[in-house]
């Protein structure tokens, strides 16, 4: 799993690179969820299913990530760990394993506010993907 | 793309390739030189190729990198040529500022002040995921998102008099909450009356400076005098909003929707049902910004005078201005020598009306619109009033705050090693925060000079500095 941060004045971005989209997806949402809280202390206790469409690679690498964003957001769901079952560029379904936000265990270290359509991109390079976000924070 | 000097306060980008109109930036010869490093003038130029645009794509002097407009960006739309864009408002809809003022002056508040900020720390939800202790039913946030400040004075917090100091009273008419989803009720419900996070602050200050006596008396300003102000939005309901409906104009863009240099971009004819439903969406989120700081100045009122164990009256708390600083209006201006209803988007810029518009208070009928224009925790902030230079230049527009100089990682970098906490106290300043890495990313150091920035928009004329705030006190999300 590879990422980095990118800086942005006002927000934050993440640069990842992977060998495969799949891979790609998964370390996406692994790092929008590292910036929230620590995923390491997560258990990962609960699992439900995700099915997300969007036009093109990158839209739906957003949509992925709003969606996720929206458990938190309105669920409190802290994501352990993605897994992607079916990926194509306009859809796919996964399985995603969280616990519940508790604040007696759990620390939030950002409020990720929304996933930007601003500079993002899904790209097929010579070494595999790789795709940019900027995030609302 | 050349930028050329028009005076000490403009510079522009002509008209070329794409663009419908040029794009006019308003700074200093020192800050024009920070921006030029950065994309914003790409983005400045991006918003000047949307189709309806009229005369300019403007920005404020605290311009910055945002994503779709730069923050600090104004740009006004023909009705029926022109777009309402989602990322034009921007993701927190109403985001704001409003100013109280008091009768108690920094001899009688200093030596409590230590008391007082962890009061309103204990008062106010502030960081993430803080809980508001106001309990919504569905058909009640319903209510909020139709009737804003007028909702929150009916429920006991503030008085009749805040509405008639807050900008459109308040309440934006055309608010439907049938134009919004679920996921921003959802979102909405457990969060009216709480601060957020980021740069979202309330701030204890003290009217340091008086440079227009005659307006700062009007409105209620008086040297030594301490001032409660609060900067926050429409929380999760304005960003969940945004997300729903750039997700489905973004939709729209392969199926012959309007096609936009940067998704963050994507947008609506304002005559469309896209763009109508939009703005009953985006007024719904506004009122819901205007009702939570109603209720939060509600709460910081109350600590106040249990303090300082004082009544109502002899606390004198009064409203100058609430103002909201990313919006999408409908207003009439002169454009060409003629008057035309125009579809204005401020996204990091402030309202700016001068004397005698008719959509201000007649309390501020002689001075113009109070402008409220906080500066960095460290420094100062600013009350201007609007002029009619502003509205022949800028749609009635001017800056809304310092604007960032530095990145969320070189803020904390350059925080490594200092106790930003002992410095501000050291300067008098008491400071409580929520989260983790707040005060490190929201050091005064982040921000540019809030001095320079007013020195902009009060030289070129298009708004005109009235009083200095100097803050004491500051709760951060």
């Amino acid at each position: 799993m590879a990422y980095e941060l990118i800086d942005h004045t006002a927000d934050i971005g993440i640069r990842v690179t992977e060998t495969s989209i799949k891979n790609l997806f998964e370390t996406a949402a692994h790092a929008m969820f590292e910036q929230i809280t620590e995923p390491a202390k997560l258990n990962g206790t609960h699992t439900k299913k995700i099915h997300v469409k969007g036009i093109d690679p990158p839209d739906l690498l957003i949509n992925w990530l709003r969606e996720l964003l929206w458990c938190w957001t309105i669920d409190n769901c802290l994501v352990r760990k993605v897994a992607i079952n079916v990926i194509n560029n306009n859809h796919l379904s996964a399985k995603i394993s969280y616990d519940k936000f508790d604040p007696k265990t759990h620390e939030i270290l950002k409020d990720i506010k929304a996933v930007t359509y601003h500079d993002a991109s899904v790209v097929q390079t010579d070494a595999g993907w790789e795709a940019t976000i900027i995030f609302d924070v | 793309m050349e930028l050329i000097q028009i005076d000490n306060f403009r510079w522009e980008i002509q008209k070329q390739g794409p663009m419908r109109v040029p794009a006019r930036i308003y700074s200093s010869g020192a800050m024009i030189e920070a921006i030029k490093k950065e994309e914003t003038f790409k983005q400045l130029v991006n918003v000047a190729q949307l189709p309806g645009i009229i005369t300019a794509a403007l920005a404020m002097p605290d311009i910055h990198w945002g994503y779709g407009f730069p923050i600090g960006g104004v740009a006004a739309f023909d009705c029926d040529e022109g777009v309402i864009s989602p990322g034009g408002v921007g993701y927190d809809i109403n985001c704001g500022v409003r100013l109280a003022v008091t009768n108690l002056t920094e001899k009688e508040v200093r030596p409590h002040l230590e008391n007082l900020i962890n009061a309103l720390f204990s008062a106010i939800p502030a960081g993430v995921g803080s809980m508001s202790d106001i309990k919504l039913s569905y058909p009640d946030l319903k209510k909020v998102l139709k009737t804003g400040s007028d909702w929150a004075v009916k429920n006991g917090y503030g008085e009749d008099t805040d509405i008639l100091h807050t900008e459109d009273h308040g309440c934006m008419e055309d608010a439907d909450p049938s134009a919004i989803s679920q996921r921003a009720l959802d979102r909405g419900k457990k969060q009216l009356g709480t601060l957020g996070s980021g740069n979202h602050f309330l701030e204890i200050g003290v009217v340091d400076k008086i440079y227009d006596e005659t307006a700062a008396q009007i409105f209620g300003l008086f040297e030594n005098h301490i001032t409660v102000m609060l900067h926050t939005g429409s929380r999760g309901m304005g960003h969940q909003v945004c997300d729903d409906f750039l997700a489905s104009m973004t939709k729209k863009l392969h199926k012959g929707g309007i096609p936009v240099p940067d998704r963050q971009l994507a947008c609506a004819k304002i005559k469309s049902p896209a763009g109508e439903q939009y703005y009953r969406a985006m007024s719904c989120a506004a009122n819901f910004a205007w009702a939570n700081r109603q209720v939060l100045m509600h709460h910081a009122k109350n600590v106040l005078m249990r303090i300082f164990n004082i009544s109502p009256r002899d606390l004198a708390m009064r409203l100058v201005y609430d103002v909201c600083h990313n919006i999408a209006k409908f207003e009439s201006h002169v454009v060409e020598g003629k008057k035309q209803r125009v579809c204005v988007h401020r996204k990091g810029a402030t309202r700016a009306f001068a004397p005698g518009h008719p959509a201000l208070s007649p309390d501020y009928r002689d001075t113009g619109q109070p402008i409220l224009i906080p500066g960095d925790m460290g420094t100062a902030s600013y009350v201007l009033s609007g002029t009619q230079k502003s509205m022949d230049e800028t749609f009635g527009s001017t800056c809304h705050g310092a604007g960032r100089v530095l990145s969320r990682t070189a803020a904390k970098k350059a925080a490594k090693g200092r106790s930003l906490k002992r410095e501000l106290e050291d300067k008098g300043i008491f400071v409580r925060w929520a989260g983790r890495s707040t005060m490190a990313e929201e050091m005064p150091d982040a921000y540019k000079d809030i001095s320079q920035v007013v020195n902009v928009v009060h030289g070129s004329g298009i708004s005109k500095k009235v009083a200095k705030l100097r803050p004491i006190a500051v709760v951060k999300g």
